[in-house]
């Protein structure tokens, strides 16, 4: 796996004779990337911290009630105490601190940015400017400015949770701290088949893409990359479809009868109590703080 | 090596002792009605027997164990595996009973492990024999160790290497205890290291009192996991049933099912053919020049 990713990086940096980089390059590079990042997750997931050693479901529900916090919170104060403690969180958990902030931050203003721009024009209240181009008057005002602000931090709180979340839970545990919450176990169970197998068809689809690589000399024609991918596309879906008849009879053979049955070895220790007690302390202040929006 | 003890129910608590654990006649299977694996298959398999099925690729092995393990039923012929009827354990009746004594690995492990975690994999069988949660643990635990791969439990499948993957699916069916063990070629594409581990937990397995059903095409561990071989041409039809001794110094059987090869020489002028293993191929020829 470890040669795969390195591999492919290198083809992923590696520009055709004409200064450009082909499709099955970046969809290489794209393949790879999302294996390590899979990789790098679960190792963080897995690494000794205050988060990691808590229970999923004391972890779930915690998140649960933050999250629902952000959205209540009507102050910008009620929200850095809601990211302060998250920040703490991360730092005992020994998740690398620029990552986590620079992962959350650098595209969340942007995207959550473009969604809130245009009611920052048409809140009404005291106008910042007013930019008069012809017939159109950009003009801004202080409310639309502050709402957007708090919506911006809303979303950047919400997904600093999340993402610290993910990267202190393995995957598996996460989807059976779902159980908690009367999921079906049919739902957990096919969700972690999907884990399961998205990283093998990543693997094939790789090996694909290299195979063909190694033997295509020169530049292909748009129509001939088309019809590659449609064989492609076919190839990999009758793959599929023969091993989830395999898949499907090994569950028989280990005595699979329709009913499903999840292994939870989870169990609530004092400090899994305390973390969520604390968890909804910190939520309910800042809601407090703030004030519920009416 | 240090493992720890594989230990399973005592063999052929559900069987006659007068009856063979497998008992097949006239098995045909083919695929879709038309690709034949298996003709004509004779064969009874006794509680606490070791038996290699040796064949080439496309001898129908797999097909005969996935047959023996009640996942598929034969095309033409019967089969009474454990005094049932295998074709109602395909079709699902007793399933849930078969299963209990009866466990495939699967050649390709990333078919035997579904799950999200290695430990998800090994408990999914005793889950759903309904055991409780304290016994599925026991289990679990008792299986990680006689692999040797306790600190494996929670790791994701896509993670492990493949020897790795290997003992996690082995590990997956002795959760199950199960009376039977069969297992499609488990030591293929392994390093030496794991091959020759896999081959020592498979000795233990027998030791245990299990029966096992092993396919295989690699000829030099046959007489250390085996003391019966049956041997499958290339048409799935046995041809040999016998001790490994006197299966493996057969040499034209061997040449005739494709499981060893026979090629010219020449060194200078000196011309010669002589056999090889279809597998594993070394040889020297430093005698052969003087």
């Amino acid at each position: 796996m470890t040669a795969m990713v390195a591999d492919s990086r290198a083809s992923d940096g590696r520009r055709a004779a004409d200064g450009r980089i082909g499709w099955l390059e970046k969809t290489v590079g794209g393949i790879a990337g999302s294996v390590e990042r899979a990789i790098f997750t679960e190792r963080h997931a897995r690494s000794k911290g205050w988060l990691q050693r808590r229970d999923p479901r004391a972890k779930l529900a915690g998140f649960l009630a933050a999250v629902v916090a952000a959205s209540l919170a009507t102050s910008i104060v009620g929200l850095a105490l809601l990211y302060a403690a998250t920040l703490a969180a991360a730092r005992a958990s020994r998740v690398p601190f620029g990552f986590f902030v620079k992962r959350v931050w650098l595209g969340i203003p942007f995207f959550a940015g473009i969604v809130v721009l245009p009611s920052i024009f048409f809140v009404p209240g005291d106008r910042v400017f007013d930019l008069a181009l012809g017939s159109v008057h950009l003009a801004p005002s202080w409310n639309g400015l502050v709402g957007a602000g708090l919506f911006v931090s809303r979303v950047g709180v919400s997904v600093s949770l999340a993402v610290l979340l993910v990267l202190t839970t393995p995957w598996a545990s996460l989807l059976k701290s779902l159980r908690a919450l009367h999921t079906p176990q049919v739902f957990v169970l096919v969700l972690s088949m999907t884990y399961r197998y998205i990283f093998l068809f990543l693997h094939t689809a790789n090996g694909i893409l290299m195979a063909r690589k190694s033997r295509v000399v020169g530049r292909t024609s748009g129509v001939e990359q088309r019809r590659w991918i449609t064989g492609t596309m076919g190839n990999l879906m009758s793959r599929s479809f023969k091993m989830s008849n395999d898949v499907y009879a090994a569950m028989l053979a280990r005595g699979f009868t329709g009913e499903l049955r999840v292994y939870s070895d989870f169990r609530m220790r004092p400090a899994d109590w305390a973390g969520l007690a604390g968890a909804l302390a910190v939520s309910l202040a800042a809601v407090l703080v703030s004030g519920v929006r009416g | 090596m240090t493992g720890a003890a594989v230990t399973g129910a005592p063999v052929g608590e559900a069987v006659d002792p007068g009856e063979p654990i497998f008992r097949l006649r006239g098995v045909e299977y083919s695929y879709a009605g038309r690709q034949t694996a298996l003709e004509g298959v004779d064969l009874e398999i006794w509680a606490g027997e070791r038996v290699a099925l040796l064949g080439a690729n496309g001898s129908g092995k797999s097909t005969l164990l996935k047959l023996l393990d009640g996942i598929l039923a034969p095309t033409a012929g019967s089969l009474r595996a454990l005094g049932l009827d295998i074709a109602a354990v395909a079709a699902g009746l007793e399933a849930f009973t078969f299963h209990r004594q009866v466990g495939l690995v699967f050649q390709d492990p990333d078919i035997q492990l579904f799950s999200a975690t290695v430990l998800d994999d090994v408990a999914f069988g005793p889950l759903q024999l309904g055991l409780a949660q304290d016994e599925v643990a026991e289990r679990c635990e008792e299986a990680l160790a006689a692999m040797e791969i306790g600190h494996l439990a929670d790791r994701a499948p896509f993670e492990l290497s493949g020897g790795e993957k290997k003992r996690a699916a082995i590990a997956s069916v002795l959760s199950l205890r199960p009376e039977v063990v069969l297992l499609d070629e488990p030591t293929a594409s392994l390093d030496p290291r794991t091959k020759w581990l896999l081959v020592d937990l498979i000795q233990r397995m027998g030791d245990a009192g299990r029966s096992l059903v092993i396919a295989t095409h690699e000829l030099d561990i046959v007489p250390l996991i085996a003391d019966r071989v049956v041997v499958l041409n290339e048409h799935g039809r046995v041809v040999a049933d016998g001790a490994p001794g006197s299966i493996l110094s057969d040499v034209d059987l061997l040449l005739s099912v494709n499981l060893i090869h026979e090629h010219l020489h020449r060194h200078g002028a000196t011309r010669h053919s002589h056999p090889h293993e279809a597998a594993d191929d070394v040889h020297s020829h430093v005698a052969n020049l003087t």
